[in-house]
């Protein structure tokens, strides 16, 4: 799936990157985020929990951020192996430039999905996704608009961002975490109390739901470091 | 006979077990203590297998065994062979493969079998199976028979060049050139038939046990087969490596099959397994998803087609260039499709010189097999598709160039260039009855009314021909002691409602009323041999060989019915259920005679105590059932939907056993047909390999409100190379349907500029097609 877009935030580059680099501030902004942290620098973990139609489901992603070249240009790289669910991969090229009445942030995904995700409703993903960025854009240029760097902390609660060093960045190479589905953390999932016809019913009703929610938090993720 | 005797149509006895619950399917049957089987299918379509990680599956909770390919190879378990090649009937060589039951290295497709794991309960082992951590080294892919080909396509099969298995030829190539070099005109399409799953209602599922009897081990497998023998001799022969007496299979009711399910998968070879290996009963059921991604698939075949025509119409070459997927593996019986795709082409027309050729080519794809019509259906496609452009070429029109093509009554019996021999058929009778039960020529008033509302309107009839019933059978006959009988079927039935028609063949032959006679089939311990039910088989080889057996019980009664009519041996004649006494008014029934077997002391008649026969039909020579579709169609240029307004079809079915039966069949292929025509397709990333539509939310199936009220009418024209006169009626439906449809649809766009549409003929394509059309005709202007 390719998706390319862009968004116009009133304000200054260094502050856009500053707040695309704060956790406090993305979690804000992608709908349902639950926890956002950085392991290191360069490396992300995610937990959202989505509401689609009746299916509440809390997923955890990871990602790692490549080519930085703060504050105009990085690569964010991420990828999630949901066991029996299947696979997600991808990238998105994203890029900041300064402009008369703001900063540019224009985005270019591509990714790759396999398995059950790509099995099951893969029609559907990209308009859901579209959808899902625009929601965490209007509320991302909404705190940005509204602050100033230090207010950002203060907005976040958080210490400020710490400054990406302009050297080589040794990176990890990325671990990957299964998509737990329905609960959330721990593999493996203890076992399911729910009665087996309401099982049955999940699994063959509403997993696609789910797993449309899965690859969403996946591209959320992944728009939200934009 | 009587109300339920040959060519009744009586209501199927077994409707009333499936319509109130009653059905016993591989999914009823319990046992205690029985643990669950998940088997994790490959996400990448070509891969090397570098890593599985079972340690955290292993420590999940229920777990009892998680299961690889490795250990597979180590336990010296085999896997699936092709169920025939080419060459085992004498044709050429091909590259085999051996699919396993667990892939130990390297996966071809999405849903290649991985590891298997087993649990206490379902739950649990879906649980545990997302915990398995397998790792891939992906490969570059291939998902169209096509792209295979390509010279820079990657290998599938190492040793295997080109991605080619083999290539199959009919025809004179020579003697085809020269028609073409003195033809009038030339019709060309290059044509696509679509990748299709069958969606049997009751999805695939198994259950595996192993007891020790007698001291020896015993495997016995519960399967949703249409095959249960076939399935005994390939996992006893190629994976299991055990005499046939230590597998007993049993395929109780199945809930559809179409040739899917006609050979055995490596679920059933796992359960197997698994229960030796646990001591325990192990069970699998697949779900939708899981049907869709795992279950062969049927056609999935590209076509270049040509034919040739003379000024006066007449049908003179055909030449086609086909490219039919394999998918990764040589599966099942996925030689008969390719075979009859091409054997089948010369349709019901006289066409003087054919070349036609296919490739059997490896893809990133689930294995395909046979699905009904297997291979009748795309030869029927390419034919239809061809003659329709042809009418419109010449200017001759659907009808007229149908008519100055079909093969005359009087040529019968009609050897094709491919190798069949029609026995019998009124193919323009067919055509004639089918046009004026449609009204055709009453179209013109329907299309201007679709007109008024802002709808397009086209039509079409397609001709069509099968070749019903293959290999031999056997059917037993086991009288009781109070006269009733046991039918013993060798083959399978699994919606094609056998218990009714085989009851009503004996009761009319024999005189046994209906309740005394019982339908007994799918257990290698009940039934001697069988082969099963596929290619619209079971009318002929069963009615054949029940034939066979009636006539030895009728012929070993014979004396003890002599006997107790006090005459000699060849003084008693046999009819209605009575043996007489020539020329008198004295009766014995030969359910009275019957119990005659059963005599306390010595050997009764003389004969042997009890009565059973067997009677065995060669299957020689196929019959060809035939006949007649035309569709009405309306097309709404503002959606793109199609709206399938008048279906009509005249079948000649031979010797109908139950008419209602045969309408009942017909209708079904119909509504298979027009699935393939309108919704279904399965889908592969081109680039990955990844499927596509692995839910009903992503595979289009066809609805109720899609599908038309079918007009049906049944001819009989006995069929002259077996004793009943009957021929197949399974897969016709879905033969003719396909090209029905788009011929009628291209009808009602041609207006509009659109001239080729490849199925399925969704409302997306459609309104691409119109939308593309009028932008393509306002551009010149």
């Amino acid at each position: 799936m390719k998706l390319v877009g862009e968004a116009l935030i009133r304000a200054e580059r260094e502050l856009v990157w500053q707040a695309i680099n704060d956790p406090g501030i993305l979690r804000q902004c992608i709908p349902g985020c639950e926890e956002i942290t950085r392991e290191t620098p360069v490396d992300w973990v995610a937990t959202v929990v989505t509401r689609v139609g009746p299916v509440k489901a809390r997923f955890n992603g990871r990602i790692r951020l490549e080519d930085l070249e703060a504050p105009e240009s990085c690569r964010i790289v991420g990828e999630g192996s949901g066991g029996a669910a299947g696979f997600a991969k991808g990238s998105a090229l994203v890029r900041l430039a300064q402009e008369a009445e703001g900063t540019r942030l224009t985005y270019d995904v591509g990714s790759e999905i396999g398995g059950k995700l790509a099995q099951i409703g893969s029609r559907l993903i990209e308009a859901f996704a579209k959808k899902y960025a625009a929601e965490f854009f209007d509320k991302f240029a909404a705190i940005v608009e509204a602050g100033t760097a230090s207010d950002i902390s203060a907005i976040s609660g958080e210490a400020p961002v710490i400054p990406i060093p302009a050297g080589d960045v040794s990176v990890p190479a990325p671990a990957t975490r299964a998509y737990a589905l329905p609960a959330a953390g721990a593999q493996p999932r203890p076992a399911p109390t729910v009665a087996e016809s309401t099982r049955r019913w999940f699994d063959a009703q509403s997993f696609t739901i789910l797993v449309l929610a899965a690859l969403l938090v996946f591209m959320t993720v992944m728009y939200t470091l934009k | 006979m009587s109300g339920f005797g040959i060519g009744q149509a009586v209501r199927r006895r077994e409707d009333h077990r499936f319509l109130t619950g009653a059905g016993s399917y591989v999914g009823d049957i319990t046992r205690a203590r029985a643990a669950h089987m998940c088997v994790i299918y490959s996400d990448q379509a070509h891969a090397d297998i570098v890593r599985i990680g079972v340690k955290a599956a292993l420590e999940s909770p229920g777990v009892l065994a998680v299961l690889t390919g490795q250990d597979a190879e180590n336990e010296g378990l085999g896997g699936l062979p092709p169920y025939f090649m080419p060459e085992d009937a004498g044709g050429p060589p091909g590259f085999r493969t051996v699919r396993p039951i667990l892939v130990p290295d390297r996966v071809r497709c999405v849903g290649d079998r991985v590891v298997a794991v087993v649990a206490e309960t379902a739950d649990q082992a879906r649980d545990a199976a997302e915990c398995v951590e397998i790792e891939y080294s992906p490969r570059p892919c291939v998902t169209t028979p096509d792209g295979a080909a390509a010279s820079d396509t990657p290998e599938i099969w190492p040793g295997c060049e080109g991605n080619r298995s083999f290539t199959l030829a009919f025809g004179d190539p020579e003697r085809t050139d020269e028609a073409f070099a003195r033809s009038a005109f030339v019709v060309q399409l290059d044509l696509r038939n679509n990748r299709l799953s069958a969606n049997s209602i009751e999805p695939r599922c198994a259950l595996g046990e192993f007891i020790i009897s007698d001291g020896e081990g015993q495997y016995i497998l519960h399967t949703s087969s249409q095959n249960p023998h076939g399935v005994r001799k390939m996992l006893a022969n190629s994976v299991l490596a055990i005499p046939e007496t230590c597998l007993r299979v049993i395929s109780p009711d199945v809930g559809g099959g179409f040739g899917m399910k006609a050979d055995p998968y490596p679920e059933d070879a796992l359960v197997l397994w698994a229960a030796r290996k646990l001591g325990r009963p192990v069970r699998w059921v697949a779900s939708r998803s899981e049907s869709l991604a795992g279950d062969n698939h049927g056609r999935d075949q590209v076509a270049s087609a040509q034919m040739a025509f003379d000024e006066n119409g007449r049908a003179i070459g055909l030449r086609v260039r086909a490219y039919h997927a394999l998918g990764a593996y040589v599966a099942s019986a996925t030689v008969a499709p390719i075979t009859f795709s091409m054997r089948m082409l010369p349709g019901v027309y006289d066409i003087s010189a054919i070349d036609v050729r296919t490739s059997a080519m490896f893809t990133n794809c689930s294995p395909t097999g046979p699905y009904r019509g297997a291979g009748r259906p795309e030869a029927c496609f390419m034919l239809e598709r061809l003659m329709d452009e042809a009418g419109r070429v010449s200017g001759l029109g659907q009808v007229e160039i149908r008519r100055r093509n079909l093969i005359a009554e009087q040529a019968l019996p009609y050897a094709t260039p491919t190798g069949l021999t029609y026995d019998s058929g009124d193919f323009a009778g067919m055509m004639e009855k089918c046009l004026e039960l449609a009204d055709w020529d009453g179209f013109a008033a329907r299309k201007q009314a679709s007109e008024g509302k802002g709808l397009f309107r086209g039509r079409a009839v397609t001709c069509y021909i099968e070749s019903a019933g293959v290999f031999n059978e056997r059917m037993e006959l086991r009288f009781d002691p109070s006269g009733g009988v046991s039918i013993l079927a060798g083959t399978h039935s699994h919606g094609q409602g056998h218990a009714t028609a085989f009851a009503q063949l004996i009761h009319d032959w024999l005189g046994i009323p209906p309740e005394q006679i019982r339908h007994v089939q799918g257990d290698t311990d009940a039934v001697t041999f069988g082969r099963g039910t596929y290619a619209a088989r079971s009318s002929m080889l069963a009615s054949t060989a029940l034939r066979a057996a009636a006539d030895e019980a009728i012929a070993r009664c014979s004396p003890m019915a002599a006997n107790i009519l006090e005459v000699d041996a060849d003084s008693v004649e046999f009819g209605e259920g009575l043996f007489r006494a020539k020329a008198t008014n004295r009766t014995v029934s030969l359910q009275q005679v019957v119990r005659g077997f059963f005599a306390p002391m010595g050997v009764p008649g003389g004969q042997s105590l009890g009565l059973s026969t067997v009677g065995t039909a060669g299957g020689e020579a196929p019959n060809f059932p035939n006949g007649a579709h035309v569709c009405e169609i309306e097309v709404d240029p503002e959606t793109g939907t199609v709206r399938i307004d008048r279906y009509t079809v005249v079948d000649d079915v031979g010797k109908a056993i139950n008419p209602m039966i045969c309408e009942g069949q017909i209708i079904g292929g119909i509504a298979q047909g027009l699935g393939q025509a309108l919704v279904e397709e399965v889908v592969y990333d081109p680039a990955t390999g990844q499927l596509l539509s692995g839910s009903f939310s992503d595979y289009g199936m066809l609805r109720t409100d899609t599908m038309p009220t079918i007009a049906a009418r049944l001819e009989e024209i006995p069929c002259k190379t077996n004793p009943v006169g009957v021929k197949g009626v399974g897969e016709s439906g879905t033969i003719a349907a396909p090209p029905t449809v788009v011929n009628a649809v291209l009808d009602a766009l041609r207006p509009l500029g659109v001239t080729d549409l490849q199925m399925p003929l969704t409302p997306a394509r459609i309104w691409s097609a119109i939308n593309g059309a009028a932008s393509r005709q306002a551009e010149p202007a």
